[in-house]
């Protein structure tokens, strides 16, 4: 089977992952779409290590993933103090910044 | 999970097998990525992530990257989407969308931006031709050997950077979601003084007790028969999960049915009913 399809299937999973930043106003979703985004880029780095014939890529995703549970833990705290000051987890709460 | 990926291995080998996951999960995973977008409530898009990187993690096995497929399952579907249900379950579930638009059309160029986005990577990454060398001889120690040599050799300072991300992370967890109390502790007396102030002072009714529905989700019957709001949880209300009373039973419609019938003892037309009145002077 030609590894191209996996690249496909990783630009439409990324596609995808950044419709649901700009379409959804909940921020958790958001954060999820951000991780879609993140699984896709991992696809891509995997299928480009099995096209090169060597690891390098797969040690580069081994580092998006720790990236990403180091981001998960802060952005969640940061979702949590929004929403204990505020109440809401949407998006277009948190615009004090605005004015 | 070493007979999956065996047979995940083995499977890969053959490249038709590859060609048999890819194509049955391959669909699933897109197909839960639109669910993703489109679930309104968050729980359902978690869980559809979930499916999206065990579908990921199946295919990382299947090309040759057994270590990072394992680490998939454990850190992302283990930990990272539990993180995320732990914190929706905070959160509370009634915190859906908003369906309402701040920026005016910016649904719509949102859709058309990331129609865009796909289109330009899909169609100008198939112009590429790249060829399959595979990983068997890059693997040929063992894929853990194999990262470790490299982790440990050329990426070693990225190595310890990570180490120091890591702990900044934690140590930034950890400020975010301590709260220092300002305001002194409610004392009981505080907390009956404010409850005999507000709407409410009684306590708040019971759910519904009935013959066949005996559930928090089911409200109490008022006198006149109307469901009271106040005796089931708001956050039932707010997830929708509220069963009416009078809807769902068909027992409580009959029972009413036969009540009002003029031939049942409580209904006022009936001769045993005490404030049947005949005409006739008592």
């Amino acid at each position: 089977m030609n590894p191209m399809n996996y690249i496909y299937l990783s630009a439409l999973l990324f596609s995808i992952g950044s419709a649901g930043v700009l379409l959804r106003r909940n921020a958790i979703v958001v954060f999820m779409s951000v991780e879609l985004m993140l699984n896709a880029t991992n696809l891509a780095f995997v299928t480009f290590a099995r096209m090169n014939g060597n690891l390098d890529g797969q040690v580069i995703a081994f580092f998006v993933m720790v990236v990403a549970a180091a981001e998960v833990v802060i952005g969640l705290a940061i979702i949590m103090t929004i929403f204990r000051t505020r109440r809401s987890a949407s998006v277009d709460g948190a615009n004090l910044l605005k004015y | 999970m070493s007979g999956a990926s065996m047979l995940l291995s083995a499977a890969a080998e053959t490249g038709t097998g590859e060609a048999v996951i890819f194509w049955l999960l391959a669909p699933v995973a897109a197909l839960a990525a639109t669910g993703m977008l489109l679930m309104k409530k968050a729980v359902h898009s978690a869980l559809l992530l979930a499916l999206i990187m065990l579908c990921l993690a199946v295919f990382y096995i299947a090309q040759d990257a057994p270590f990072l497929g394992v680490v998939q399952v454990v850190v992302y579907t283990g930990a990272v989407m539990m993180l995320f249900l732990f914190v929706l379950m905070l959160v509370g579930v009634d915190s859906g969308d908003s369906l309402v638009e701040t920026l005016r059309g910016q649904r719509v160029a949102g859709l058309v931006a990331a129609l865009g986005f796909a289109a330009l990577l899909i169609f100008g990454i198939g112009d590429v031709v790249m060829d399959d060398q595979g990983l068997a001889r890059a693997n040929e120690e063992g894929n853990v050997e194999g990262l470790a040599n490299l982790m440990f050799s050329r990426y070693v300072f990225a190595f310890e950077a990570t180490s120091a991300l890591l702990i900044t992370a934690a140590l930034g967890a950890m400020m975010l979601a301590h709260r220092e109390r300002i305001e002194a502790r409610l004392t009981q007396r505080d907390l009956s003084v404010r409850r005999f102030r507000g709407p409410y002072p009684a306590p708040l009714p019971g759910p519904g007790v009935y013959a066949r529905h005996n559930a928090v989700d089911t409200p109490a019957l008022l006198p006149d028969g109307t469901p009271s709001d106040l005796s089931v949880s708001p956050i039932l209300t707010a997830r929708g999960d509220v069963r009416d009373p009078r809807s769902g039973s068909t027992e409580i419609r009959e029972i009413e049915r036969r009540r009002d019938h003029p031939d049942h003892p409580d209904h006022p037309d009936h001769p045993d009913h005490p404030d049947h009145d005949e005409g006739e002077p008592r």
